[in-house]
């Protein structure tokens, strides 16, 4: 792992430069990072022992543990690619995609709620969950759109800090617009059928199946992003326009409908998100917020603005958040560890920036690059 | 002889065209950046096939003038015509669609796509079977661009991005084929190369408008030349006379050796 390299790998030799300026800024985060490696490995140890003499959770709670987290971190990797990729392409970090997410679960469920009424739901239900992915897909697709074209264009020219802040009363209004159309009611879509409940077999390990049917899912949207991107024309467009505007623009490609582009795509993965968790938990207006910031923090450990970074860091976070807790603060002896989950996550984000200012994917961004 | 003096001879000068109509011209085109004035009465024509190079200090304007010809900045007045038609107004996909293309000051290759996609990037806008045919051609021109398909493009040396940038540029199949300072920043083995390159890409029939500082490498290779001077054209003629007129040895040829 490449957990020791220095924060600047641009700089001539780390023993050169610690020679001209080791501040107390660089002791301190030595001094952090040395302490975090201890503690995590104490915490470590502390789990093993812990299994090895019988205690804390059995080989099976471990692995269910550990699919339950992928499950999560499949959904954190498909919200945090809207933000990475508007943060790609614009520059800031649009903090209503947690209530885009939130809106395609809301109006999945009530397509849902229509299917199972009709009986299509029960009666078909593959094809009635497509329909609900659709839905979802479509709102989420809508609504990014919406918000890029009513609250960010006109603020494209000013200063990152502008639009940021916009997102924010974005987010409150749609946040708040939701409870006052809908209610504050945790809403729960209609039962899966049958043969997504329970567990299923994978090479003698069973696993549940509404939490395959996440990963599988997520795994299959992400491939598919990860084509579209990198072999058609329009991917490569919106990368271009992510790298360069100007030269984009002097390739011939439109920008602005590249930046729509963006916003629906981020969207698109957003809203299949929506329907995956929503299914699993209910929908509310206010659902949106946790895993929006949760899916930010992904982005931002994968490195902002990289797509493969997103995905990687949104199911690295769902493992420290989902299985940290118990294997390190369980093995450190700290009662009841599940319930500092939250806490886990965003330290994991804090000590990923220790070692990697630049999250596990992203290249440190040179101010040549941003100008 | 004053430089207005000059610049009437040298604009009145200026060989008429010969019944064709310009790939590109500029009529009287005044360029400004919010209140600064850069581009004043700009008068340019390049015909088709032509290699023409616009010449001049620090700042005079000459990345303005590209800019104002691919619609990267409006002009205040004057008009900007593109295979004859009026040109203001159009957005740069318009322009790059009827046979614009650029290679940039400093190159500006996507540095996180590698060497392949930059190339068929250049191509964006195109939809002709024949775009694996000319990267065919590309490498043949660049046969060290076809062994670094799938580098990173800002992993690239210098002379390698150039090769791209000007691999990119071609994709787009131009009419007229604007460059910034092609050699800056390259080793002289190179800025010879470049020139080359140059001088063969005008021989297969496309225009080449090139800004460049090497003033006398430019002028060797070109039909024409501009001298702009604080976004003024101060000079217009053949290269040879520019070449061989005593004012702009000592403005531009200073170092020269006679
Ligand atoms: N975007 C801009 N906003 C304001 N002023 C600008 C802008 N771009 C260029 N200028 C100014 O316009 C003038 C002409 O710039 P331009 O880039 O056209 O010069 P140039 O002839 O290409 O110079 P060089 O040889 O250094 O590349 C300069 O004084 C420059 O500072
Ligand atoms: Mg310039």
């Amino acid at each position: 792992m490449t957990a020791t390299d220095p924060p600047r790998t641009q700089a001539p030799s780390l023993f050169t430069r610690a020679r001209r300026r080791l501040t107390w800024v660089d002791s301190f985060l030595w001094v952090i990072r040395v302490g975090a490696v201890l503690l995590i490995a104490w915490g470590l140890i502390g789990s093993i022992q812990r299994f090895t003499a019988g205690l804390g959770p059995t080989g099976s709670q471990w692995r269910d543990l550990l699919v339950a987290a992928i499950a999560f971190g499949a959904m954190y990797g498909l919200i945090a690619i809207g933000y990475s990729m508007v943060y790609g392409v614009l520059g800031f970090i649009n903090f209503a995609h947690g209530e885009v997410f939130m809106s395609g679960a809301f109006i999945g469920y009530f397509a849902a709620t229509a299917l199972s009424n009709g009986g299509l739901w029960q009666s078909n239900p593959i094809i009635a969950m497509l329909l609900t992915l659709l839905v979802s897909m479509a709102t989420s697709t809508f609504m990014a759109v919406l918000v890029e074209r009513v609250a960010y264009r006109r603020l494209r020219s000013s200063p990152r800090l502008i639009p940021l802040i916009t997102s924010i009363g974005v987010s409150f209004f749609l946040q708040y617009s939701f409870l006052g159309l809908f209610g504050a009611t945790v809403r729960t879509y209609p039962t899966l059928p049958p043969f997504m409940t329970g567990n299923i077999d994978i090479l003698g390990v069973p696993v549940q199946r509404s939490q395959l049917l996440v990963i599988v899912v997520a795994a299959v949207a992400m491939s598919g992003l990860w084509q579209f991107v990198t072999r058609t024309k329009t991917g490569r467009a919106m990368r271009a326009v992510a790298e360069d505007k100007e030269i984009a623009a002097l390739m011939g490609i439109n920008v602005d409908r590249t930046i729509v582009t963006t916003f629906a795509v981020g969207g698109a993965m957003a809203g299949i998100a929506g329907m995956l968790y929503g299914q699993l938990y209910g929908v509310s207006f206010f659902m949106g917020f946790l895993p929006g910031i949760k899916a930010f923090t992904a982005a931002v450990l994968g490195g902002i603005g990289v797509i493969p970074g997103a995905m990687a860091g949104g199911v690295l976070l769902g493992l420290f958040e989902g299985v940290g807790p118990l294997l390190i603060l369980g093995g450190l002896g700290i009662a009841s560890p599940s319930q500092l989950r939250d806490a886990v996550a965003f330290s994991a984000l804090v000590l990923v920036l220790i070692f990697r200012p630049s999250g596990l994917f992203g290249e440190a961004v040179g101010a040549e690059d941003r100008a | 002889m004053s430089i207005q003096e000059f610049v009437d001879t040298a604009t009145d000068g200026t060989p008429a065209p010969e019944g064709e109509i310009p790939v590109l011209e500029f009529r009287a085109v005044d360029t400004f950046y919010g209140a600064v004035h850069i581009l004043k009465n700009v008068d340019l024509r390049i015909q088709p096939g032509e290699m023409v190079c616009l010449l001049g200090g620090n700042a005079s304007g000459k990345t303005t003038t590209l800019k104002t010809i691919l619609g990267m900045v409006e002009p205040a007045a004057g008009e900007v015509r593109i295979d004859g038609e009026v040109a203001n107004g159009w957005t740069t996909a318009d322009r790059v669609a009827r046979g614009v293309s650029m290679v940039p000051e400093n190159r500006r290759l996507f540095k996180r796509m590698n060497v392949l996609e930059n190339l068929r990037i250049g191509a964006y806008l195109r939809n002709d079977d024949e775009i694996d045919a000319d990267l065919d051609h590309i490498f043949e021109m660049f046969p060290r661009v076809k062994e670094r398909l799938n580098q990173k493009a800002g992993t690239l040396s210098g002379g390698e991005q150039q090769m791209v940038a000007v691999g990119r540029a071609l994709m787009a199949r131009p009419k007229v084929l604007l460059m910034d300072e092609p050699s800056m920043g390259l080793a002289p083995v190179l800025v010879q190369q470049n020139f080359e390159i140059i001088a063969q890409i005008h021989e297969a029939g496309t225009a080449v408008f090139v800004v460049e500082q090497n003033a006398n490498m430019a002028l060797s290779i070109a039909d024409r030349g501009y001298v702009l001077q604080t976004g003024q054209i101060v000079l217009a003629d053949d290269a040879d006379k520019l070449l061989a007129n005593p004012q702009m040895r000592e403005a531009y040829l200073g170092e020269m050796p006679d």
